[in-house]
């Protein structure tokens, strides 16, 4: 159940110089893959680009066979309401929760807004955000 | 001046009798070695056949990754009971050379230093600060106890601080440097910038790493003091193995002590007087450590005219090396002991590559790595926590702060032929 609403986030290592998200981002057009939500982390000299697609797999076996260093991180989906307010109801489910958030991006599109959360419990987060009423994106929309 | 004149200008007769019997010396404490055993056997030459001088040609090299794959204690020709101190150098594959030291060799190495000391005129008058880096290093506590030996007043700085060292220079009247050349200049730009002219200061030794003549130019001009080349390696006691007089035309071997010869690195032949090739040491006074024609990897040539300062034998400056070894911030690094630690570590791919460069005066070294399929976790921390350890690592191999880059697969040049991993951009001092 809990499982069902478990992201595969593509985590793709990236140094930090002109042109490497365009690399990726390349790739990922010719390989007819949609990118929903993407985020950039970066440390000293270098890089994760972060990323919901509709087909994880192709893309971390695209980006995978062009040589990019690429890996699957699990994230949960917390769906928001697309208007003032939105992020602190989810802030406080979270909260109450204990939930601690190791890295979170956003993006808001055509069926509302969505938090993307990395935590340390995943399994765990969905069933405390679940408990307190809160709205998951289910993983199958993004296979 | 002179610290020890008879033996700085000895006549030549004499000299070569001194230097054969003291080279049939060392050979009998070679035989001490299992490795000199060993060697003597396969090259099928007994000590016994050394007659004359011209004869040590008969016998066989000894390599750097020889002392190193005698690591520790297996080169020593004493009992450890004999043995009062160690130092030890970088070795190519990662173990460092451990170079022993009986109480006659450090007197014999502190008389080195004294003389080299008192031949550019340094003594009990003089104020003199050792810049450089104390412990398991040479330069170190071989300048230190040289320079007591004279009478100097030492300053043992160390390394580091640099505002502090300038201070030290100005509060206590320092008339006499010892720091690598490097480190000289950015003393001198510190000091600038500080508004210090450090007026009392009048020599500066520098060495550990080869230096141009305008480099002297621009240490003299800035620093002003005369500036001195001074020629070591740890495998021979540390600094003092050669040094410039006031001429500074040439570096004073001490003949006595070391037998020099220069070799075509490529065929192991003795080349003529005035020829530029590799430096090969036959240390002649060397108790703990014995050495027989070790290749010291450093290139010069014999310089042939007499010197008017009356001492013998000259070497030209160094030029550089006959093989792949970088000195860094006065420290020896061997391309194959970054290979070699970075090949231990799984979250490293097989290409990197090493870039050196001269930022400040102070050499830097920058490595970047490929990552390997395994290091990716997806997670930002654990890459700065690989990169962290990476670095880690290097350091407790070479004794150096490197800067590590992480890089993409594939991002790093391919070689087909030999491969050129190492690309020092620091030009000449």
């Amino acid at each position: 159940m809990e499982k069902s609403y478990i992201v595969k986030q593509i985590s793709i290592f990236s140094e930090n110089r002109p042109g490497r998200l365009a690399a990726i981002a390349g790739a990922l057009r010719d390989a007819g893959i949609n990118i929903f939500a993407f985020s950039i982390a970066e440390a000293d000299g270098f890089g994760v680009v972060r990323a919901l697609v509709d087909r994880p797999e192709d893309a971390h076996r695209t980006l995978t066979d062009l040589g990019f260093r690429v890996s699957f991180t699990d994230v949960i989906g917390v769906k928001m309401r697309d208007e003032p307010g939105g992020l602190s109801e989810i802030a406080s489910i979270l909260g109450d929760a204990g939930i601690n958030i190791e890295y979170a991006y956003a993006y808001s599109g055509r069926d509302g807004a969505v938090l993307i959360l990395r935590v340390d419990q995943a399994e765990d987060a969905v069933r405390q955000i679940l408990a307190r009423g809160g709205e998951l994106l289910k993983a199958s929309l993004s296979q | 001046m002179f610290w020890n004149r008879a033996m700085e200008t000895i006549r030549p007769d004499e000299l070569a009798d001194l230097q054969l019997k003291r080279l049939k010396w060392t050979l009998s404490q070679a035989q001490e070695v299992g490795l000199y055993k060993r060697k003597f056997k396969e090259a099928g030459v007994s000590p016994d056949e050394i007659r004359t001088l011209d004869d040590v040609e008969k016998l066989p090299f000894t390599y750097k990754k020889e002392l190193q794959a005698g690591y520790p204690f297996g080169l020593f020709a004493v009992p450890m009971k004999k043995i009062v101190r160690i130092h030890t150098t970088s070795g190519t594959t990662g173990k460092p050379t451990v170079v022993g030291y009986t109480r006659q060799d450090l007197e014999n190495w502190s008389e080195l230093i004294a003389r080299n000391m008192t031949m550019i005129g340094l003594g009990e008058d003089d104020i003199f600060q050792n810049a450089v880096n104390y412990g398991l290093f040479t330069g170190g506590l071989g300048f230190h106890y040289g320079a007591e030996k004279i009478g100097a007043t030492v300053v043992p700085s160390a390394t580091g601080n640099t505002r502090r060292q300038i201070e030290m220079i100005e509060d206590f009247g320092v008339t006499a440097i010892h720091c690598t050349p490097s480190y000289a200049l950015h003393l001198a730009e510190v000091a600038e910038s500080m508004g210090k002219t450090l007026d009392t200061l009048k020599t500066g030794i520098f060495g550990a790493e080869p230096w141009s003549e305008s480099m002297r130019t621009e240490l003299e001009r800035r620093l002003g003091v005369k500036a001195f080349d001074s020629y070591g390696l740890s495998e021979m006691y540390g600094p003092g193995v050669a040094f410039e007089c006031p001429e500074h035309d040439g570096l004073h071997i001490w003949h006595d002590c070391y037998l020099v010869e220069i070799i075509d690195p490529k065929t192991g032949e003795r080349l003529s007087p005035g020829e530029r090739g590799e430096l090969v040491i036959t240390p002649l006074v060397k108790e703990a450590l014995p050495l027989v024609r070790y290749r010291t990897g450093d290139v010069t040539r014999l310089m042939e005219d007499g010197c008017s300062c009356g001492r013998g034998q000259k070497i030209a400056r160094i030029t550089g090396r006959s093989d792949d070894m970088l000195v860094i911030r006065g420290i020896n690094v061997f391309p194959s002991q970054i290979e070699h630690v970075l090949r231990s570590l799984p979250e490293v791919g097989e290409q990197f590559m090493v870039y050196i460069d001269r930022v400040k005066h102070l050499d830097e070294m920058t490595i970047e790595v490929e990552m390997s399929r395994a290091g990716f976790s997806g997670e930002l921390q654990d890459l700065a926590r690989m990169q962290k350890k990476i670095a880690g690592e290097l350091h407790n191999t070479l004794g150096l702060r490197t800067a590590v880059k992480l890089v993409e697969p594939g991002s790093l040049p391919r070689f087909e032929g030999k491969a050129k991993r190492v690309i020092d951009r620091r030009g000449a001092i």
